[in-house]
């Protein structure tokens, strides 16, 4: 892949409009292979959109996109998809390594017949997630830490080019965290994939992050963590006086209208797909929650 | 009578090959209705092959082209009309009691034999011609046909779409697809087991066969078994008994190898066979 030093995602002055709302106008992007980009933002600012116009599911308004030098279109296999841990019903007839093997071929008519190498195929991708120990039990009883290492598996089988990520540590405990971005990362590193990581929390991946995507109403701002999550360039972003603070290594941003409560290091409730109305300022991780409370 | 007399009677041997027939279709197409939650679906097309079957009686004395008229057209005001789970089950309900309504009216009109009106709600399994017999051989071939060429897409789709509409699986197609072969399977049934029962063969045996295994392939090939053995086991009891009908039995075998299954599923878990807890991996 050496010689691959196309952008992997291109967007030219790209810009998506729902009805009379703009989501987000003008927006200019190339990413690398191997780079690592986090989409930030409050509820509503269009980061999962983003991911959908690059999936081909949400066409632009305006403006260009590319994925690998092509218009992106729904089933590319140079794309990999990781959604949020929603939890999947106890009783669903379908076994770890079975969900596995959908990311390669579960989207192709006809039935899926035994055949060594896929079944290879599958059991590869299986061990490097560490998920060998559990692949053949029911995925419904698998607990959400344990269901995201499948779905990293899942999103591999195609040998994505670019791994879109959509909010995929959401409800895991800390451990799981760490272990979902430690494969993520080591698969970028491995395989020059590139990674666009839309999260609220930008702490757990911080130190993966080669740039950050900031998205507040239809504005945006590009660059490295230090160059844009500073007190200035988020004032700036927003409109309104916001602080960056650095607390313990963690970086928490505080300020908008409705700060008044939003102390440094406070938990905040957000999930996103509460309410659009609360800018959802505080990038920080939740408080004291247990390390095991936010998992099945 | 015996039931080896019986057995040497065609009108016997084409009700089991008929119900083996629609047991295989129903046993086949049950899991993904579990795995869809379209349990309501299916008693929602059942409900409204009746009211087709009393139309197509009344107008040309045919109820099982009626009744395949009716679930098809509801089939596709239920892929058409109902997007999420939600809106899908209300348009189900307010579609099913207007269309039960209207075959009881269409019923008060027609003035055959009573027992065509009950065999449509109750099933007749007897009495089925040869030729009756080499066209539900011919449905259950465009079934298999549809559910092999279905089966990946319809999997990711029921198990989690978002993905699949991501990996470009065209999920509202497969679904509506999925609906028709269900349309299809429900009212063959419904030949056998009546649009009453239709659920003992489209779900209990589906639902048992998820209790005991999470491979897809186990839990369709134990769907179609128990499928097989409610429907023609169903059959050879209402021969046995003479009086009762097949429909009864069938229901109740269904329902006895699910109550089974559950109890196997007791005893497993109180002798502790769970999987054991592992450490955070």
């Amino acid at each position: 892949m050496a010689d691959d030093n196309e952008p992997r995602i291109h967007l030219d002055h790209a810009t998506l409009r729902f009805g009379a709302r703009t989501i987000w106008a003008d927006l200019t992007l190339d990413v690398a292979p191997g780079e690592f980009v986090a989409v930030l933002g409050p509820n509503g600012s269009g980061k999962t959109s983003l991911l959908k116009t690059l999936l081909g599911l949400a066409p632009l308004t305006s403006g260009t996109v590319e994925v690998c030098g092509r218009p992106p279109h729904k089933g590319s296999s140079v794309v990999g998809y990781i959604p949020q841990q929603k939890g999947f019903d106890r009783d669903i007839p379908l076994r770890g390594r079975d969900f596995v093997r959908l990311g390669l071929d579960g989207h192709r008519w006809g039935t899926p017949l035994p055949n060594k190498k896929v079944a290879a195929a599958v059991q590869h991708a299986i061990e490097s997630v560490g998920a060998a120990d559990y692949a053949d039990a029911p995925l419904g009883l698998l607990s959400g830490g344990e269901q995201q290492r499948l779905r990293v598996a899942q999103s591999l089988m195609g040998d994505p080019k670019v791994l879109l990520c959509d909010e995929p540590l959401l409800s895991l405990d800390l451990n799981h965290q760490q272990a979902v971005t430690a494969l993520i990362d080591a698969r970028r590193k491995q395989s020059q994939t590139s990674v666009l990581f839309v999260t609220h929390e930008v702490n757990p991946v911080l130190p993966l992050v080669d740039r950050i995507l900031y998205l507040v109403d239809g504005r945006w701002a590009i660059g490295t963590p230090d160059e844009v999550l500073t007190s200035a360039r988020l004032t700036d972003l927003y409109g309104t006086e916001i602080d960056v603070l650095h607390v313990r290594g963690r970086i928490i941003v505080v300020g908008g209208p409705e700060s008044a409560h939003a102390e440094p290091g406070a938990s905040h409730h957000h999930h996103p797909h509460d309410d659009d109305h609360e800018p959802d300022l505080v990038i920080g991780r939740r408080g004291r929650r247990s390390p095991h409370s936010s998992d099945h | 009578m015996s039931l080896s007399y019986y057995l040497g009677q065609s009108f016997a041997q084409h009700a089991l090959i008929a119900a083996g027939l629609v047991a295989i279709t129903s046993g086949l197409i049950g899991p993904f209705v579990v795995t869809r939650g379209a349990a309501f679906a299916v008693h929602g097309t059942a409900e409204l092959a009746f009211t087709g079957a009393a139309a197509g009686l009344l107008v040309a004395n045919n109820p099982i082209a009626g009744a395949l008229i009716g679930s098809l057209v509801v089939a596709t005001a239920i892929g058409t009309l109902g997007g999420r789970a939600r809106e899908r089950d209300s348009v189900i309900g307010v579609v099913l009691a207007f269309g039960l309504g209207l075959g009881v009216l269409l019923l008060s009109y027609y003035h055959g034999f009573a027992t065509e009106a009950t065999n449509i709600l109750f099933g007749q399994i007897f009495g089925v011609s040869s030729g009756q017999v080499v066209l539900l051989v011919g449905i259950a071939l465009v079934v298999l046909a549809a559910i092999a060429v279905l089966y990946r897409p319809l999997l990711f789709a029921s198990v989690d779409p978002e993905v699949a509409d991501a990996r470009g699986v065209p999920t509202r197609l497969v679904g509506v697809l999925f609906l028709f072969v269900l349309a299809i399977t429900v009212t063959e049934a419904a030949q056998i087991v009546g649009t009453l029962l239709v659920l003992s063969l489209a779900i209990t045996p589906a639902a048992a066969a998820q209790r005991l295994s999470s491979r897809p392939a186990v839990v369709t090939a134990l769907s179609i078994t128990f499928a097989v053995i409610a429907a023609d086991g169903g059959l050879l009891a209402s021969l046995e008994s003479n009086t009762v009908k097949a429909s009864v039995f069938v229901t109740f075998i269904s329902f006895g190898i699910y109550v089974l299954v559950r109890l196997i599923n007791l005893v497993v878990r109180s002798r502790g066979t769970r999987r054991q807890s592992r450490p955070y991996a």
